[in-house]
């Protein structure tokens, strides 16, 4: 207990960097908030915002020069959680340029909006940091209270109240969960730190209490990145979410999950991983691609295109570590790449009050938007896992993973899911191609803001998928660092 | 020229993609996309022609290779090469792709510019499966081939377009995903990892992939279920005739002319190249089937009200004798199944150029609507005649060779199998012939159609380069098949060696 009496070190606040930036760029908004005028409030608030995003997105560069530990052993930065901070921080850039454009159809007040934006990643980026089970606790509830809030932010749908409401009752019900997990990986182990931990498993320790404590964290975990059987709650809680917010929540809380998922099953090597989740990887994939067969409204399609998605992910965690952390990784960047950017254009689209979220609102309109239905092919390409976009070699390494691991009952499960999952982002982009439009739904021109989003999901969304060699090399250096 | 012959590949395949890139920047003028479009194409086709003129005919193995890294985790490479089949197979792609521009001149007048890009992308992809001897290469374009079809189908093809797309784009992409697990299979258990098809071939043959025996089966299906629902295989075939019957005319061209052979050519280099034992130890329910789908779909086709539908049966008959011979593994059969590849492409891509012209002036493919037409479409029905005799296996013209070859080849093999294939010879002699009939002779039997315009220039141009071949290639099979040849050769080595096994036990 040495180190808990010396002050924090300078180098101590270089490990939280981004958090801090973050942090301060978000009570700055809530500050100048009041101050201005209603007129011009939205706006500026947006690009403080965003402001904030780009410098935590500077600051975590810089933080990657000075890896280690810092904060008495409770958070960590290494190649692997720099490259969690840079996915979370730039979906937030992308969400936030998202906004501007919906928060003034809306009519959405945005004063606290951008502010619990960022707050919502202070605690997503400290979740990929965090190696402290109650550390990683309150980040995953900063992250978890912000984006209850965000969820029910169209005050005057009573949709999106339901939403919230519902999101935080099961949600702070999986947040137990996962509390309950660390107690009892407390009992067992004798300690909340990850190398603790650690080390006392690879002793042996194989209590009951261990197992028990696992699959309660897995528990509350699976809920967050809605992993099948915890993902009822994902269909009704993005409906009705404003439309931003749903590709926020459905990404970067998803990737920070992901991220302590594994640090907790990899790290600590945690027994009893396999088969815990194979049943959820294949559960998901399965209810996730079904359950979209069969819905009519774009938010609730790509709800349980998520759940899927989390599923094929999921299927990394089931491979040997050298070659699963990477896949998740990797898998984890391109789907919120491509992810973040289809709710982008389904915000774009859907107008005043979310008029038009129906599925065949989107007949024809290849025709009446050409750039903006394109756009949305190509990241709907992407989550089919077509060849030459990020979806693809996400799928492929994950596969080939599994593979490698000679888990071919999982791969074949995974394979027949993706070949139904191609049917239903078939239908949106058969409905942009080749329906008439019914009426014609009005279609407002592409703003400075949401092209900018677009361009830089879609870059990295085609980049993932021509070149990327680099970005997996760099997630097969971080696994190492993790696996150390 | 000798310093093309490592770029060429690369030129061929990727000089459509560049138009089509140009295409997207170019303004809407519908006249000169088409002119473009045009030029674009025979540009293609006359570069590809380096590859039969420098083409060393009697050596084995791969030419024009060209085999630089693409990426490194997966290790992938950007390995193209063709061997005799798959060089003819690139040249049926970049020959029949400018009659399509041809065909497709007035009858696409709307979205002109899109259905041009489409179509160059399509042509793109296609050359790419032929050419590509990386595995995750070859998967690319395999998967690159569907996007621009079911496009094609689904916003420029008739009433049920939007099922028709859907269904195919179902069929293969839920097929190539069973290819997709082998591929990645093979990846993971060669060492070093590699997609290289020269490599996992060696690696296999040496014996040197860990739990091969075990997994061949699956794997060798892994391809197969793939490949047989391209050609279309029987129990797996139902979605071409809708695909078909929708697609306007050139997706039916390409789609009967090329894509269907991307099934047939997998077998040949996957199926048979990677396992040879277990491609002997199924042939025999394969070649049932294949059977089942001669005379099946001859049947079929016989029955049909529609000429479009009558020469999608007719394919799926056609392309039942490729998969015999190829499973016959024999020299002829072999070199039968390539031929039966290439003059399947040529006049059933002509006879679909055919049902086009005369929808352009009828809007409907209903056999009943015309008869007679003989009277007031001379040049028409001469046309129509020609490539009908071309497809039935006349001697002399190109269907006789490949057909010939196939049942020869088969019968040395499985006799009996060979005799009933042969009635599909009769059948489509049936088929066609009484669609002929009804057509266009006797008197003409509604009015409309004494005052159809018979061809005209541009039709004729499209036609004929069509007409010359098939009759070169009846008379002279000899300059495609010196060069296919060795590469049959060269696949049917492992099969002489297991047979001896087979014998020795």
């Amino acid at each position: 207990m040495n180190g808990l009496s010396a002050a924090p070190q300078a180098a101590d606040y270089i490990r939280i960097l981004p958090e801090i930036v973050l942090t301060l760029f978000g009570l700055a908004i809530m500050l100048v908030d009041p101050l201005i005028d209603e007129q011009r409030g939205p706006k500026l608030l947006g690009w403080l915002g965003l402001a904030g995003a780009l410098s935590a997105l500077a600051a975590t560069v810089y933080q990657a020069w000075f890896p280690g530990l810092g904060f008495w052993n409770m958070v960590q930065v290494d190649a692997f959680s720099v490259f969690f901070h840079l996915v979370v921080i730039a979906v937030t850039a992308v969400t936030i340029l998202t906004s501007f454009e919906y928060l003034e159809i809306q009519q959405i007040r945005a004063g606290e909006y951008y502010g619990l934006i960022l707050f919502g990643a202070v605690g997503m980026c400290l979740m990929s940091s965090a190696v402290e089970l109650v550390l990683i606790f309150i980040a995953l509830e900063i992250s978890s209270i912000s984006t209850y809030i965000l969820a029910g932010f169209r005050r005057r749908a009573a949709i999106s109240g339901e939403s919230s409401v519902k999101y935080f009752l099961l949600g702070s019900f999986a947040t137990a969960f996962f509390l309950y997990g660390v107690a009892l990986m407390f009992g067992a182990t004798g300690s909340t730190s990850m190398v603790t931990i650690k080390e006392s498993l690879a002793a042996g320790n194989t209590s009951l209490l261990v197992y028990a404590g696992m699959a309660f964290m897995f528990v509350g975990l699976g809920f967050k990145v809605a992993a099948a059987p915890f993902h009822v709650w994902t269909p009704d809680v993005y409906e009705g979410a404003p439309a931003p917010v749903t590709g926020f929540m459905s990404t970067a809380p998803k990737a920070a999950t992901f991220a302590v998922l594994l640090r907790v099953l990899f790290e600590i090597n945690a027994p009893g991983r396999v088969w815990l989740v194979w049943v959820a990887a294949a559960l998901s994939m399965t209810l996730g691609n079904v359950g979209a067969l069969v819905q009519s409204n774009i938010k609730r399609l790509l709800a349980y295109s998520s759940i899927a998605h989390a599923g094929y992910l999921l299927v990394a965690f089931a491979a040997l570590p050298a070659n699963g952390i990477p896949a998740a990784m990797f898998y984890a960047a391109s789907y919120a790449a491509m992810n973040v950017g289809a709710f982008a254009v389904v915000s774009h689209f859907a107008s005043a009050g979310e008029r038009y979220v129906s599925l065949d609102d989107y007949a024809g309109l290849g025709w009446r938007s050409p750039l903006l239905a394109a756009t949305l092919t190509i990241f709907l390409l992407s989550l089919i896992g077509i060849p030459m976009t990020g979806g693809f070699f996400a799928k492929f390494y994950v596969f080939s993973a599994a593979l490698q691991a000679n888990l071919t009952g999982l791969v074949v499960i995974g394979v027949i899911n993706s070949a139904v999952g191609a049917y239903y982002y078939l239908r949106i982009i058969v409905m942009m191609y080749m329906k008439e439009p019914r009426e014609e739904t009005p279609v407002a021109p592409i703003p400075l803001g949401l092209g900018a989003a677009l361009i830089t999901s879609l870059a990295v969304t085609i980049y993932l998928g021509v070149l990327p060699g680099r970005v997996l090399e760099y997630a097969s250096r971080s696994a190492a660092d993790l696996l150390r | 020229m000798a310093y093309l012959d490592g770029a060429i590949l690369t030129l061929v395949t990727f000089l459509p993609l560049a138009g089509a890139l140009l295409l997207l920047v170019l303004p809407r003028r519908d006249r000169e996309i088409r002119f473009f479009t045009l030029v674009v194409t025979l540009f293609a086709f006359v570069l590809s022609l380096h590859l039969p003129v420098h083409f060393h005919r009697p050596q084995s193995g791969f030419q024009f290779e060209l085999d630089v890294p693409w990426i490194p985790t997966p290790n992938i490479h950007y390995h193209l090469g063709v061997d005799g089949v798959s060089m003819w197979l690139v040249v049926l792609t970049t020959f029949l792709t400018p009659l399509c521009v041809l065909i497709s001149w007035k009858s696409i007048h709307e979205r002109v510019k899109e259905f041009f890009i489409l179509l160059l992308v399509l042509e793109t992809a296609l050359i790419g499966v032929f050419v590509a001897l990386d595995l995750f290469l070859f998967y690319f374009f395999w998967e690159a081939t569907l996007i621009p079809m079911a496009l094609l189908i689904g916003m420029f093809g008739h009433g049920r377009r939007v099922y028709a797309a859907v269904k195919f784009f179902l069929f293969t992409m839920i097929g190539s995903v069973f290819m997709l697990v082998a591929i990645l299979w093979l990846y993971a258990h060669t060492t070093p990892h590699s997609f290289d098809f020269v490599a996992i071939q060696n690696a296999v043959r040496a014996g040197q992939v860990p739990n091969f025996l075990g997994a061949a089966q699956w794997l060798f299906l892994g391809f197969f279920i793939a490949f047989a629902v391209k050609v279309p295989l029987f129990p797996v075939h139902t979605w071409l005739p809708d695909a078909h019957v929708e697609a306007p005319t050139a997706g039916s061209v390409l789609l009967a002319g090329v894509l269907l052979k991307m099934g047939t050519y997998g077998m040949f280099r996957f199926n048979l190249g990677l396992f040879p034992e277990q491609a002997r130890a199924n042939a025999g329910w394969i070649m049932i089937l294949a059977l089942i789908g001669i005379i099946y779909g001859a049947l079929v086709a016989m029955v049909q009200p529609n000429m479009k539908k009558v020469i999608a049966y007719s394919s799926i008959s056609h392309l039942g004798f490729v998969v015999l011979g190829l499973f016959s593994f024999t020299t002829a059969g072999l070199e039968g199944a390539t031929f039966v590849m290439l003059a399947h492409g040529v006049s059933t891509g002509a006879l679909f150029m055919l049902a086009g012209i005369l929808y352009e002036r009828r809007h409907t493919y209903e056999i009943e609507e015309f008869g007679g037409l003989a009277t007031p479409l001379p040049v028409y029905s001469t046309f129509f005649l020609f490539i009908v005799l071309a497809s039935v296996g006349l001697p002399l013209l190109n269907g006789f060779i490949g057909e010939f070859l196939v049942l020869s080849g088969t019968f040395e093999a499985r006799p009996a199998y060979s005799i009933l294939a042969a009635t599909g010879v009769i059948w489509s002699a049936c088929y066609l012939l009484w669609m002929y009939q009804r057509v266009f002779f006797g008197k003409v039997t509604h009015d409309v159609n004494n005052t159809l315009p018979d061809l005209d220039f541009r039709e004729r141009t499209a036609l004929l380069p069509a007409a010359a071949i098939a009759l070169v290639m009846g008379v002279a099979p000899l300059l495609w098949l010196n060069a296919i040849a060795p590469a049959v050769q060269t696949a049917l080595t492992p099969f002489a060696q297991v047979a001896s096994k087979v014998v020795s036990r």
